[in-house]
């Protein structure tokens, strides 16, 4: 165990409060969508229930598409971990509009909380973790505001970093492991891209 | 679009795709190199209206793409035939979503081959494009290039399609190290 006491819904509304025109949000399949569907369905959300892997790269295009608008990335560590590399293409890119929030539960919640290789290594099966750190591997990467955040404390300043801090920012956000209710999005991808556009652009 | 509608063909194939992607305004240019795309890739690093984007791999570049679309940009992938292989899954987000999706495909395992490594994955790619649902162009002579990239870039950003050229191996020309086997 994690020993970790934040709780994605709340942080995840507290870190969405007040967003507006200027904040584009895209949530990675599984919990984080629908904890970014609780905090309100905006417009200007792109969630996904697929595609598990292209929340940085997705996230990555959007800012460099949209440089005076804020993009902010919610994933979780499973998916994360399925696309590392999208971190040194970021580092490559350093767009200064984009911020990365992966909630770590050190699971594969929505596959029936698996251990993530972000588990602690213990003694139990062979694959019950690693100990990965992701904040290490951002820096590694090339994202020299990388970290690590696990007090409710900490909370506001990450709030103001996610939100308004010159990027890439990345921070990872240690959280405890819920069963929590499905909070759902519309799911057909056509219409969430074309509601996406036509708030943004003015045409779908 | 005078570039791309010009009759003349230019010098050099990939200067005629550069120019076609000038005129459709592509903003984003994700790849992992192959030699058969170098020059092209040269040239939009160069460009002033062009980002180029190096990619870890060929799926980042289909994830960039949908997020350039969302906010108003138009990307093209640029990969070799065995980078699709790595794309297949991400590839189903162009049907999801209903995104425009250009990708030119420099083709390997296709044409007089050397490397028996390259088959698996060259032959399987129109396949595997198919089964996600991408519409396929081909191009194997130089003086249709023009038109062939022309044709598909319109097919994905006029029509929404999910679009794939196959640049053949015939066209790239059949690579060599010179090597002989004992
Ligand atoms: C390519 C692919 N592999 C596997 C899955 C199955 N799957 C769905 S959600 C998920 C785990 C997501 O874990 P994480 O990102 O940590 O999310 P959370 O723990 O917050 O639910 C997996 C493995 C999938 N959807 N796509």
């Amino acid at each position: 165990m994690s020993g970790a006491t934040l709780q994605r819904r709340p942080l995840v509304k507290q870190i969405l409060v007040g967003a507006d025109d200027n904040l584009l949000v895209i949530a990675g399949l599984g919990s984080s969508n629908w904890d970014v569907t609780e905090a309100g369905d905006r417009t200007l959300n792109m969630p996904l229930w697929g595609g598990m892997g292209a929340p940085v790269g997705m996230g990555l295009g959007l800012a460099l598409a949209q440089p005076a608008k804020r993009v902010l990335v919610i994933t979780g560590d499973g998916d994360m971990l399925m696309s590392l590399g999208s971190l040194a293409t970021v580092a490559a890119q350093q767009p200064d509009n984009l911020a990365i929030m992966v909630l770590d539960n050190e699971k594969f919640g929505e596959t029936g909380n698996q251990a993530t290789h972000t588990s602690p290594r213990n003694n139990g099966p062979t694959d019950s973790g690693a100990g990965t750190d992701l904040a290490l591997i951002a820096k590694g990467c090339g994202i020299a505001d990388a970290a690590t955040v696990r007090e409710a404390s900490d909370v506001p300043q990450l709030l103001r970093h996610l939100r308004t801090k010159p990027g890439p920012v990345f921070r990872v956000v240690k959280v405890m492991v819920e069963k929590l209710e499905f909070v759902m999005p519309p799911q057909d991808g056509a219409h969430l891209k074309d509601r996406f556009r036509q708030a943004l652009l003015g045409h779908p | 679009m005078n570039a791309a509608t010009s009759a003349e063909p230019s010098v050099d194939w990939r200067d005629d795709i550069f120019d076609v992607l000038q005129a459709h305004d592509i903003r984003q240019v994700c790849h992992v190199p192959d030699a058969g795309h170098a020059r092209l890739i040269e040239h939009c690093q160069r460009s002033n209206a062009m980002r180029t984007i190096a990619l870890t791999t060929e799926e980042e570049g289909i994830a960039i793409a949908a997020g350039a679309w969302l906010g108003g940009q138009r990307a093209v992938l640029l990969m070799q035939s065995s980078g699709v292989g790595n794309t297949i899954n991400l590839l189903g987000l162009a049907k999801t979503l209903r995104f425009p999706f250009l990708t030119l495909i420099t083709m390997r395992g296709d044409w007089g081959e050397f490397n028996s490594w390259q088959y698996p994955m060259g032959q399987g790619t129109p396949k595997v494009l198919e089964a996600m649902g991408v519409l396929l162009y081909s191009v194997d002579n130089a003086a249709e290039v023009r038109a062939t990239v022309d044709a598909a870039t319109r097919a994905a950003f006029n029509g929404g399609q999910a679009v794939a050229v196959l640049l053949r191996q015939k066209l790239i020309g059949i690579k060599d190290f010179g090597n002989k086997k004992a």
